[in-house]
């Protein structure tokens, strides 16, 4: 026990004195993760417009295909990644296999399913809203997707956040092609496995503190958000 | 390259062996300002709905005097219930200039021009969607004029108003029709109906029922059907 309250005070005194492995493996964490969280915004976003907006033979087993992709796990995701980047591997001669790019990669993998997800689920209530109104303008299929992102964007904003909050507390896969490799592959979530391996509570904690903090400001800007866009303000 | 005539022939809708518009048989001629009449679940909606181009034909044909692109450019809808889009008044009414490629700036000068013309001035930058009921139909009808269409369908634009804010919404129409715009509008509000029209359609039972110009649908309907509608009996 007074390991613990020992391990506590010290955790709390890393984070006030902005300890330089602490700070470092913050900011490569964010780094990583917001990099991913706009690749795939890139990706889903339009992707889910598209899939609200028309109707193709298709449509309905791609939506399938995604949900179905949330639940990958993100450890075989990680696996997958690893095959593919691995030097024997059909891109491995890209080497990039155990950098930051690799768990960007991973990180997009995982997250573009829910995004896509969440922000199809809006626009398409969104879109039967619309609808009637759009084709009568004459609009062009573009022009829709566009009206879609750009109305709906405090939705697709909570669906981007979702994927920040999953992407950021994400371990397995990031472990597997990132290979959590002091000053270069090293976050946030691999760190504090690495340290309560070792019994480094101290920093184990520490880094838990601001994952937990990070997570904790996701979650109330998407609780913010779900009321402004109840009350009818966007 | 003008619009109209519109040419309807045999026009029907429906779905898996079920119909419920047409035959519709319809000629409407490049003048005047056309009403729509009948009873609840006539048709008045649907045959509105598939002259724009909402509604896909299930038979028959439907044509403009002008290639059909060129055609769904120049008309504008008004529904039943507003569809306001989730952006300021001001956005809202910029949103068909936009679309038609004008700049910004332009557009919005363009659109406040219009909310003074409808009274919604002081209201440009709040939420559509926080609009009353009769603040909403002006902006969808000050949405649907903004790009001048050559044709206007609306859709019991003023069901849900007073006395007042209808009064309001046919001065706009009839600045319109004055200033070239062929209206096609469908009410239930009798009174309107005679103020407005230069022709009437009634519908009934999903068909064109009688189409005339408007005194002689007022003074002598052709039909008994008509005749009864505009006594106010209930007719089947
Ligand atoms: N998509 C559809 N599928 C099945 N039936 C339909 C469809 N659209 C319209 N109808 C039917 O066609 C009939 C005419 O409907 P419509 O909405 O055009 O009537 P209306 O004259 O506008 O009525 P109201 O005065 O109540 O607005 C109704 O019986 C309606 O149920
Ligand atoms: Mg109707």
């Amino acid at each position: 026990m007074s390991d613990l309250w020992l391990g506590l005070q010290q955790a709390v005194w890393l984070v006030i004195t902005l300890n330089g492995d602490l700070v470092e493996i913050t900011l490569r964490s964010l780094q990583v993760t917001l990099t991913a969280l706009v690749v795939a915004s890139a990706l889903a976003l339009p992707l889910a417009a598209l899939l609200a907006v028309r109707r193709f033979r298709w449509r309905r087993s791609v939506i399938a295909v995604l949900n179905a992709l949330m639940g990958l796990p993100p450890v075989v995701v990680g696996l997958i990644v690893y095959v593919t980047l691995s030097r024997s591997g059909p891109l491995g001669v890209l080497g990039l296999l155990f950098t930051p790019t690799a768990m960007v990669i991973a990180q997009v993998i995982i997250i573009v399913p829910l995004i896509a997800s969440i922000a199809h689920q809006s626009l398409r209530e969104l879109w039967s809203d619309y609808h009637d109104l759009l084709i009568s303008m004459n609009t062009t299929q573009r022009q829709r997707i566009a009206t879609l992102l750009w109305d709906g964007r405090r939705a697709l904003l909570t669906a981007a956040l979702a994927g920040f909050g999953r992407a950021i507390g994400e371990v397995g896969a990031i472990m597997v092609v990132g290979g959590n490799i002091d000053h270069a592959t090293r976050v946030l979530t691999t760190a504090i496995a690495l340290e309560t391996g070792k019994g480094e509570f101290a920093m184990a904690l520490a880094l838990g503190f601001v994952l937990i903090a990070l997570a904790l400001l996701v979650n109330l800007a998407i609780h913010w958000l779900g009321q402004t866009e109840r009350g009818g303000r966007w | 390259m003008a619009l109209l005539p519109l040419k309807i022939e045999g026009a029907c809708l429906g779905r898996r062996g079920r119909r419920w518009i047409g035959p519709v048989d319809l000629e409407l001629a490049g003048q005047g300002t056309t009403i729509v009449i009948g009873p609840n679940g006539s048709g008045k909606t649907s045959l509105l709905r598939m002259m724009h181009g909402l509604e896909r034909l299930r038979e028959g044909s439907l044509r403009w005097s002008c290639p059909l692109e060129e055609a769904r450019r120049k008309q504008a809808f008004v529904f039943q219930t507003p569809i306001m889009m989730r952006r300021s008044v001001l956005d809202n009414l910029a949103y068909p200039l936009r679309l038609g490629g004008m700049d910004r700036k332009a557009a919005q000068a363009e659109a406040e021009a219009w909310l003074d013309r409808v009274d919604l001035a002081p209201a440009a930058r709040r939420d559509a969607l926080r609009l009353s009921g009769g603040e909403r139909q002006k902006l969808a009808l000050a949405r649907a004029l903004i790009r001048s269409p050559e044709v206007l369908f609306l859709d019991e634009p003023c069901a849900a108003l007073d006395g007042r804010a209808t009064r309001e919404i046919e001065a706009i129409l009839q600045g319109a029709s004055t200033s070239g715009t062929r209206l096609v509008m469908s009410t239930h509000d009798m009174g309107q109906a005679r103020r407005l029209a230069d022709e009437v359609i009634f519908v009934l039972g999903g068909r064109v029922h009688e189409y005339s110009p408007a005194d002689r649908f007022f003074d002598q309907p052709e039909t008994p059907q008509a005749s009864a509608f505009l006594r106010g009996d209930i007719v089947e």
